[in-house]
Formats: C-alpha cells, sequence, structure tokens
C-alpha cells in the first residue's frame, strides 16, 4: 500500500505542467479545436520527443515500460490542459490492443512507429443500436481467397479522422450479440472501400463514422486470433476507461480550482459570494466529489494492470461509475456558482464541463457501467 | 503508487484474524454477528484480552504502552475486527482522550490514566455538549472556579454517551468569561464517583438507553486534574475532534454492514426471487458500495499523506466524516429496506440472545431482523455527532478552502 509517485513519474509530471503551461493556453487551445486537424501536430512530435507516446510499450519495443499508474498521470494532465491530441486512442487503446494481441512481427513494426508519433490508431469498436456493447458486433468478415473481406458500420469512432490506421472488430462467425465470433482487423484509413464521415465532437475533439464496403485485407490484418477479438477489445476499452477517469479527476480539480478563485472574487452584495453558507456547502460537496473521484480514479489505474479480467472489469466499470456521477456534480455546479459566466464559450469553464459530460458518454455512461458493476458482485 | 498489501501486511493480517478467532469470547461474538445488544462488560472483557495480547491501545505509540502500529496496520486490524465481530474499543478513552493526554497531559496524568485505559480499568465519557451549546460548542457554560485546591464545577453535560457506564468523564468547563469565548475553557477530567454529579438516561428514538445527562452541583475537582493550561482547553477540545472524527469513517464497521446486507439481500425474496436480482435494488447497493470503495481509499490517502508528512490530523478529516457517516446511514437504511414488511415488528426483547419468536412470526422472522430498524433509527445519530455534517461543510469551507 503507497500512495506515492517515484521520482520518474513526478519529473514526468512536471515536464508535461511545463508543457502545458508554456504551449497549451486556452486561447490556442480554442483555435486548434477549430482548425481542420483538430489537435496540434507540433504537440504530438513533442508528445513524442517526450517519451509519452512510448510510455505504456515494453522496453523491447523502444517503450518505457510504464503501467496504468503512469498512464493515470498523464491522463490527468491530459485533462487539467484539456488536450485534444488523440493520446488516449492511438496510444493508450490503440497500442494497447497491438502490443496485447498481435503477432510479434506487428508488434516490432508498428509500436516503435507510434512511440516515435509516426503512426496514429483508432478503435472502431461500435456499432448503431449497440450503444456500448462491445459484442454487438454486425459488421462482417469473410475469409476469402487467404485474405479478409470487411463490410459493415462503425459508429463515434474517436479520432478516425486522423487516424493512419483503424482497429476494426467485425464479425467471423456467429450473430449479433454473440461474444465469441468477433476477430480485429487493421485496416489502413486510405484503404480501398473505407469511406469517414467525419465530425467534431462535443468536446472539440474529432471523430467519424466509418463504413466498410467489401475492404480487402491480407491475411496478417488479423490482429489475435480468429473469433477471439472480445476479450483484447474489452481488455483495451477498460485501458481507456482507467484513461477517462483520471483525465476527468484531472478536470474536475482544475474546475473546482477555477470556481473558488470566482468565489473569492466575484462580488453581490458587497461581499465576495463565497461568504454565502449555501456556496460554501456547495463547494465542499465538490470538493469532496474531487477527493473520491481521485481515489476510484487510482482504483482504475491499479486495475488496469490486473491480471484477473473480472477484478479488472469490475473495478473500472465501478470507477467509471463513480466518476460519472462525481463529474456531473461538479461540472454542474462549477456552471452554476460561475452565474452566468459559467455558460459562455469565452472562459475554460464551459469548456471543462463539455469535456466531462463527453467522458461520461464516451466508453459506457454510469448506467452502462453501473450495471456492470452491479451484476459482478 | 500501488494498493496491494505487502507480504508483511498480508501476513500481519492473518496473524490479526487468527489471533481475533482464536481469543473473542463466543458469546461476544454470536451477539455481534445477529446485531444484540452489547454490553458494558463485552467491551470490557475485549479490551482485558486485547491489553494481555499488547494490543490494548493500537493506535497510540509504544512509549505510552500502545502498539505503535502503523496506520496500515491499524486499518487492517480494524478491518479484521469488524468483520470477525469483535466489539469497538471505547473510542472515548482510547481516541479521544489518549490522544489528548499523550499530547498535553503532564506525566503525572499520562502515567496514572493511559495505562488504566490500555488496562480496561477505567471507562471514561466525554463531557462536551450542553443543553444550549451543540453546534456552538465554546458558548458551553458549565462553569469551574477555583477554590483552594480544588474547582468548584456547576452545570449540565448532555448526549454523554454511554456515560451510564463512566467511570471518568473528561469535560469542557468555563473558566473565564474574558475575551473570546473559545479563550475561557478548559479541559478537566472528573471522577464519576465524585458527589454531586447525577446522570440521568435518555432514551432514542430506538427505545434504547445509550445517551445521559449530567449534572454536576458543587462537583469538587482537584486543580491537578486540570489538563495543559487553563482556558487553553478549547485547542486541546478541536485536537480531540479531529482524532474522533478519523474513526468516524468506519471503514471496519461499513465493510462488514455490506457483506450483511448482501446476505440479507440474498436472503430476501421479492416475487419469489431473491431481493439481491431486483435491479432497483441492487442498484442501490452499488452505489453505497461505490461509496465505500472510494472512502477506503481516501482514508488511507489522508493518513499516508498525514504520516509521510510526520504532522498532525487536520481538517481533512471532516471529508471522511461525512462521507464516512452518510455511508453508514445508507447501508443501515439498505438493511431496514431489505426486511419489507418485516420491519415493522417492535420487538425490543430480540435484542437479547435468548429471544424465542413465536412460531407463527418465526416461520418469516428471520433471526437477523430484530435490530435492523432501530439500528437505522439510531445511525441518524452519524451526521450529527461529532460535529453535524453542516459544521463539517463549515469546516472544510473555512479552513481548507478558504472562504
Amino acid at each position: 500500500m503507497d500512495f506515492n509517485y517515484s521520482n520518474e513519474q513526478m519529473a514526468l509530471q512536471e515536464t508535461l505542467q511545463r508543457f502545458i503551461a508554456r504551449d497549451y493556453g486556452f486561447e490556442q487551445r480554442r483555435e486548434l479545436a477549430r482548425s481542420t486537424l483538430g489537435f496540434s501536430a507540433g504537440a504530438w512530435a513533442q508528445y513524442a520527443s517526450l517519451g509519452l507516446l512510448s510510455l505504456p510499450f515494453p522496453e523491447e519495443y523502444g517503450g518505457l515500460g510504464g503501467n496504468g499508474v503512469d498512464i493515470m498521470l498523464v491522463m490527468e494532465l491530459a485533462g487539467r490542459g484539456l488536450l485534444l491530441e488523440p493520446y488516449l486512442s492511438s496510444v493508450v487503446m490503440g497500442g494497447g490492443l497491438i502490443r496485447a494481441a498481435a503477432a510479434e512481427p506487428l508488434k516490432r513494426s508498428m509500436l516503435p512507429r507510434i512511440g516515435a508519433g509516426e503512426l496514429k490508431l483508432a478503435l472502431a469498436c461500435y456499432e448503431a443500436g449497440g450503444r456500448y456493447d462491445l459484442s454487438h458486433v454486425a459488421c462482417t468478415a469473410v475469409y476469402r481467397g487467404g485474405g479478409w473481406r470487411l463490410s459493415g458500420e462503425k459508429t463515434v469512432v474517436l479520432d478516425a479522422p486522423s487516424a493512419d490506421y483503424l482497429l476494426v472488430s467485425a464479425r467471423s462467425s456467429g450473430e449479433v450479440g454473440d461474444s465469441n465470433g468477433i476477430s480485429l482487423f487493421l485496416v489502413a484509413r486510405e484503404a480501398p472501400g473505407v469511406s469517414l464521415s467525419a465530425y467534431p465532437t462535443q468536446s472539440g475533439g474529432r471523430a467519424a463514422d466509418v463504413g466498410l464496403e467489401d475492404v480487402a485485407l491480407d491475411a496478417n490484418a488479423l490482429i489475435g486470433v480468429v473469433d477471439g477479438g472480445l476479450s483484447p477489445v474489452e481488455w483495451a476499452v477498460d485501458q481507456g476507461i482507467a484513461g477517462l477517469c483520471a483525465e476527468a479527476v484531472g478536470i474536475i480539480a482544475a474546475l473546482n480550482e477555477a470556481t473558488l478563485t470566482y468565489l473569492k472574487t466575484r462580488k453581490q452584495f458587497g461581499v465576495p459570494i463565497g461568504k454565502f453558507q449555501a456556496l460554501q456547502h456547495r463547494m465542499a460537496d465538490m470538493l469532496i466529489a474531487a477527493e473520491q473521484a481521485r481515489s476510484m480514479a487510482v482504483i482504475a489505474a491499479v486495475a488496469a494492470d490486473a491480471e484477473d479480467a473480472r477484478e479488472r472489469r469490475r473495478a473500472i466499470s465501478g470507477a467509471k461509475a463513480y466518476i460519472g456521477q462525481a463529474a456531473r456534480l461538479v461540472g454542474q455546479q462549477a456552471v452554476q456558482l460561475h452565474g452566468a459566466m459559467g455558460v459562455v464559450d469565452e472562459l475554460i469553464v464551459s469548456h471543462y464541463f463539455k469535456r466531462l459530460t463527453m467522458i461520461d458518454l464516451s466508453l459506457g455512461n454510469t448506467d452502462f457501467h453501473l450495471e456492470r458493476f452491479s451484476n459482478a458482485p | 503508487m500501488d494498493l496491494k498489501f505487502t507480504p508483511d501486511q498480508e501476513a500481519f493480517r492473518a496473524q490479526v484474524r487468527a489471533f481475533i478467532e482464536a481469543e473473542l469470547p463466543a458469546d461476544i461474538r454470536a451477539r455481534s454477528r445477529l446485531g444484540k445488544r452489547m454490553q458494558k462488560d463485552d467491551m470490557t472483557r475485549w479490551q482485558k484480552i486485547l491489553d494481555r495480547h499488547g494490543w490494548g491501545a493500537v493506535m497510540w505509540p509504544q512509549r505510552f504502552g500502545g502498539s505503535g502500529w502503523d496506520v496500515v496496520q491499524q486499518h487492517i486490524f480494524e478491518e479484521e475486527r469488524a468483520d470477525i465481530g469483535a466489539p469497538p474499543q471505547n473510542a472515548f478513552s482510547l481516541r479521544m482522550l489518549g490522544p489528548v493526554l499523550m499530547t498535553f497531559a503532564n506525566a503525572a496524568q499520562q502515567e496514572y490514566f493511559l495505562p488504566r485505559i490500555i488496562a480496561g480499568e477505567d471507562w471514561w465519557c466525554q463531557g462536551y455538549s450542553e443543553p444550549g451549546s451543540g453546534s456552538d460548542l465554546a458558548s458551553l457554560r458549565t462553569s469551574a472556579v477555583r477554590q483552594g485546591d480544588h474547582y468548584l464545577v456547576n452545570g449540565q453535560k448532555t448526549w454523554n454517551t454511554l456515560g451510564q457506564y463512566a467511570d471518568w468523564i473528561f469535560c469542557l468547563v468555563r473558566t473565564s468569561s474574558e475575551g473570546r469565548p473559545q479563550q475561557g475553557i478548559s479541559f478537566l477530567l472528573i471522577d464519576m464517583k465524585s458527589p454531586g454529579i447525577t446522570v440521568r438516561p435518555i432514551t432514542m428514538l430506538d427505545g434504547e438507553h445509550e445517551i445521559n445527562e449530567i449534572w454536576f452541583d458543587n462537583v469538587r475537582v482537584p486543580l491537578q486534574n486540570l489538563v495543559g493550561e487553563e482556558n487553553k482547553g478549547w485547542t486541546y477540545a478541536k485536537f480531540l475532534l479531529t482524532h474522533e472524527r478519523t474513526n468516524n469513517a468506519g471503514i471496519g464497521f461499513c465493510k462488514r454492514a455490506l457483506k450483511k446486507l448482501k446476505e440479507i439481500a440474498a436472503e430476501q425474496l421479492s416475487n419469489g426471487r431473491p431481493l439481491l436480482d431486483d435491479p432497483r435494488f441492487r442498484d442501490r447497493i452499488a452505489q453505497v458500495e461505490l461509496e465505500l470503495m472510494a472512502l477506503e481509499i481516501t482514508n488511507l490517502r489522508v493518513l499516508s499523506a498525514v504520516a509521510n508528512e510526520s504532522r498532525t490530523l487536520g481538517p481533512e478529516v471532516s471529508v471522511l466524516k461525512i462521507k464516512g457517516s452518510e455511508i453508514q446511514q445508507m447501508l443501515a437504511e439498505l438493511q431496514m429496506q431489505a426486511l419489507g414488511p418485516d420491519a415493522l415488528p417492535y420487538l425490543r426483547e430480540g435484542l437479547g440472545m435468548d429471544w424465542v419468536p413465536d412460531p407463527l412470526l418465526a416461520r418469516h422472522y428471520p433471526p437477523y431482523a430484530p435490530p435492523l430498524s432501530g439500528q437505522y433509527f439510531n445511525l441518524r445519530k452519524t451526521t450529527i455527532y461529532a460535529g453535524s455534517t453542516e459544521i463539517q461543510k463549515n469546516i472544510i469551507s473555512q479552513q481548507i478552502l478558504g472562504l
């Protein structure tokens, strides 16, 4: 039982903090969100040189051998800085999935390039009508003539527009909703038959619906074993959820700081509004929610490395469900306590609030994860 | 950062568990398991058993006769104790008064009182609240006037938990009416056998006698029973409250209560199926379980930060107190709700061990049912005592947030 960060972790934290303070101000971020790419290519290169993009990969693939706590630390700051780069999609989930399930040659060729910032990935694992159910896969994968043919549609694929490759879950056997019969494929975004309907997200990122029309793939585009793709996808999504939990905790802390400052400076009736007990107690509730949410993010970060899938899933779902509710409380109340200033675009508060809200709706919302937690006693 | 217990800590847990399993008297364990009424004798017997093993004060440093355990060891002990069903130790003696004496009392007081607490010889109760001084504790009026070699104490204290058993009471008294109210308070140790003390029971909403009123009518208290300096009592009082609130998190108690709740919900039927399978009820359990999972880590984070920084506990314990007390209440409420209509019977005799329900009643009324509604009612106190939730939020606002 130890709640301290190592010296390396503290150094990493400090470096990233400095980068955000210097190169990722709120105004810059707003411009990036409006740009065509939707994030900063320069920042991505910086992350590569800081080692962030290879952080979770084993050393034999040019990585730093980081664990769930390292990712928590990065994602917490990604939350605080409202970073737009596809770190979670490309490194945590995409790269994570390659590391966990791909064959050796693919790992050797891809992981160092992801780490160097040369290659970006996106995880295409949800479909229309399935909400957050990863086994709701109708997209088909047929083996023919020594290769695979993929057809179907994947929805709201985060960071797909900038990705070089998509990791696609497709049904190689069985029916929609079956746990077995799902296989994973590495698909070049520019491959013939792949079409993207791209859009910005509510919180400034980019996503796309992806159409796959008889996309022809080599046999070695298959990641892992035929029909056995669900459990690695679940693993990758759980890594992503742990990351989102940490991101939310970073935002919650930042929102609480901003709100506290506002309570101390905004005057009405001749006094700072923080002198009113109704507002003080609200702020106290937000502080308590932040502490509890942080504890849950720690639980999720540690569980992300757990060997046992049931243990991992239960803890991570619990954390996501809890943090979803804490984030809702803090986000809504931060807006409320800022009064009309809380509902304008020019203050960071509304951007934090929108990101928190979208985090809840990503990779399974509170209701989804509460059910998953409560079904696994 | 690591949430796993070390092999040493796991070995320690096994040792604690083995000891409690072996030494906890069977009758106490049975009462605790069924939520029956605990007696002073149960707590004192257990305290003496712990003392014989050198574990009489697990939260005290060794130089005062404690076990000198770190926060994780204390956490493990509490968890195992509650899980097996050993009684809690007297918090007034061990968690509240003990730290005050160790920090502020003179050597003679420490040498006399501390060993007696560990040995289970003295039962202490707390003399803080008064009829006119609840949340506004510093307005207290019970007076202590110097007369030669003693103080003459007059006034009334109230809400004295288990004061009916007490050998001693630690009291906040007014020794000066000058300056701010906080500046005229002193911390006195009073022998409950002193002439002029009257204890009257207060019946709580669950029908039980847990709290009391205590009157002081010209009670003579030797000057050497003053702790620290005269008129500095408010500092000691706040120090004590901080310690009191840490334990208010009650993680071990809540973990046991959650386990019990799941057992009850698995046994109770709703439409012929276990209540535990009812998604609505199960979600309510899940919500409180999540709060508890988070609080366990928050609690350990706070305690280990305090240990790392070699400082004393601060206002962050208010966070633990608020959440811990709410979780206890939620668990008690769900245990009661799980009973459905069987929560209605009020059977005081059911709190005793030798009670046998009427055969007709026994057909549906389970043995764990009698205390549950009363416990729900009783535990409404947790968000009121030791500084109400609203006072805790004031503390957070002022001392953590600086509002």
